[in-house]
């Protein structure tokens, strides 16, 4: 993975004091690297929201509404949360979202791997246009098909269900572009021999391609949990029966209701995004080269 | 195997995509425009009504005032989370003591969602209670009414974006940072290069493809902002954080004026392929060779 190999000597800390007066450095220096001085605060500043979200969620309302605020919660309570699970769905819409969450991973690592190796490993009639048209869909964004969207779901009977979150999350022409990719990388030798062997075109995609495949699985996975599970937009104009909503959704309108409530606010919030914290943590790696995989795609 | 033996196989694996994206995103792209040639509420009887939705935009103010907030945050977000990504990835890219957590720090605002991130920003600049003000008021400056305030919301939201999503480019900028070939730095140090040139003349054109990339995709995300203005203040106060989607989800959503919507939605998307052919031809002419 690249972030862990050596840093480039550009920027690593080499003794520069070589060429601009290195007495006088070497006198003052820190016992420690001074980019420390730098990154601490840097590191301070992106984790204070976070940190300000749990604190919150375990301080009463009166605590929040002191000035001034109190840093830590002087009697920490789980009174948020205990009614925060009272007084809202938030286990119905969690589970919406795991449930959708799930079906889109699911449904992501089948149809796209089959997609991306039907394009990148069999020559049959109609590959290269029907390629092209999937690849052309990855530009057309979201809000322009909202509405036709909404109304071919409206005449489907779809709309206010589950499935009308999960339909749009089956596949996508990103998935497919990126499964493609990866087998297109790998050698054919494996394949071939498998199939000299007398294994079906389907038995060597599913026992000997796909085992190799798994980082560009876990990329795809990575990138499908964090789209399915963050998506706002879209089950806010598809649902609005609130057992169908998913926790994104759920917590929006939440907030319409109780506008001030913060600690029930902050425990709403903590419970739909530690879930990503938390894997982001166990599985850093793999997101870092989700995210990186996104970056290079042009 | 024969020819049609082959298609069926193909066709097989490829066949369940194909029909998905085809289905659920060239069919609606294609329906949208027919849409945005009605007039239609998705009830009573459809009227063609021609270009005139198109037309019309021209002589929409409130689609102005949303072009210009989206363009307005446009210019905060787009500059600022391209220049602070390669300033923290530079800062990121040694080997020192705590790096991976500093890293962490940086990387895990990305996985909260616009919705959880809007709901904090509410909570963090509240005018009364909020960390901010709090902090604000220890430094002895007067307290601030951020996302009530029509003059500062739009900032506000503009901040909060880039700490969601300083993660992202960051990240790219690392890898990139990382793949950059140490004999390119060294024969550089070599002819006697110190480390600002070798910074200027070396690094920073081997990352101008990243850029260029970096810059067009948080362009398209800063055109289509939405989420974020939902959670905060929905659109006020005043108005002032309307942004073009925000208008547009309204539009469609809440006055159920699906054929202006549907024209609304494609001159968003014809300018925001204009934006990006045009930023990728401008590198080919420049001969950064990102694409």
């Amino acid at each position: 993975m690249a972030l862990s190999t050596a840093p480039t000597p550009t920027t690593d800390d080499t003794p520069a004091g070589l060429h601009d007066g290195g007495d006088r450095r070497r006198r003052w220096r820190l016992p420690f690297s001074p980019y420390h001085l730098l990154l601490l605060p840097l590191a301070v500043v992106f984790v204070m929201p976070l940190l300000q979200m749990v604190l919150a969620s375990f301080k009463t309302d009166a605590e929040i509404r002191q000035v001034p605020p109190t840093f830590f919660p002087a009697h920490p309570t789980v009174d948020g949360y205990v009614r925060l699970f009272h007084e809202s769905d938030v286990l119905r819409w969690l589970a919406n979202s795991v449930v959708v969450a799930t079906c889109a991973i699911l449904a992501h690592l089948v149809l796209c791997s089959m997609a991306g190796y039907g394009f990148s490993r069999l020559r049959f009639a109609g590959r290269g246009v029907s390629f092209v048209l999937l690849v052309g869909t990855i530009m057309i964004p979201t809000q322009l098909l909202m509405i036709p969207t909404y109304i071919m779901f409206t005449k489907l009977g779809v709309v206010n269900t589950l499935p009308a979150v999960i339909l749009p999350w089956l596949t996508s022409a990103f998935g497919v572009f990126l499964m493609r990719q990866f087998f297109l990388s790998l050698p054919r030798e494996l394949e071939e021999a498998a199939r000299l062997d007398g294994c079906s075109q389907f038995g060597v995609f599913w026992r000997v391609v796909l085992p190799l495949a798994k980082p560009a699985l876990a990329t795809l996975a990575i990138f499908t949990l964090l789209g399915s599970w963050n998506d706002l937009i879209w089950p806010l104009i598809a649902i609005n029966d609130d057992r169908w909503y998913t926790i994104q959704l759920g917590l929006a309108n939440f907030q319409g209701q109780r506008r001030t409530e913060w600690s029930l606010l902050m425990s709403g919030n903590v419970v739909a995004t530690m879930p990503m914290v938390v894997f982001f943590l166990v599985a850093q790696r793999q997101f870092v080269a989700t995210m990186t995989f996104s970056g290079m795609k042009g | 195997m024969g020819g049609a033996r082959r298609a069926a196989t193909g066709w097989l694996f490829v066949g369940p995509s194909t029909l998905v994206i085809l289905g659920l995103s060239l069919f609606p792209a294609g329906w949208a425009f027919y849409l945005s040639q009605l007039k239609w509420n998705g009830f009573s009887e459809a009227r063609a009504v021609g270009f005139q939705n198109y037309t019309r935009m021209t002589d929409d103010p409130e689609l102005g005032s949303a072009a210009l907030h989206t363009l307005f945050f446009t210019v905060l977000y787009v500059p600022t989370s391209v220049l602070l990504g390669l300033g923290i990835a530079l800062a990121l890219n040694r080997r020192i003591r705590f790096i991976g957590l500093y890293r962490t720090a940086v990387f895990v605002p990305f996985v909260a969602s616009a919705a959880a991130t809007g709901i904090l920003s509410n909570y963090l600049f509240d005018p009364q209670f909020g960390f901010v003000n709090s902090v604000i008021r220890r430094l002895g400056l007067p307290p601030q009414r951020f996302l009530e305030d029509p003059n500062q919301a739009m900032t506000v939201i503009a901040l909060m974006s880039l700490w969601a999503s300083l993660g992202f480019t960051v990240v790219v900028y690392l890898a990139a940072l990382q793949d950059i070939p140490r004999d390119l730095v060294e024969a550089a140090m070599i002819d006697g290069a110190n480390r600002r040139q070798v910074f200027w003349h070396v690094v920073l054109p081997q990352l101008t493809p990243v850029t260029v990339f970096t810059t067009i995709w948080q362009l398209i995300g800063a055109l289509q902002l939405f989420d974020l203005v939902y959670t905060t203040t929905r659109g006020g106060p005043v108005e002032s954080t309307k942004t073009i989607v925000y208008y547009l989800w309204e539009q469609a959503f809440k006055q159920l004026n699906f054929g202006y919507g549907s024209a609304v939605a494609y001159v968003l998307f014809a300018a925001t392929m204009v934006i990006t052919l045009a930023m990728i031809l401008y590198s080919r002419f420049a001969k950064v060779q990102a694409f």
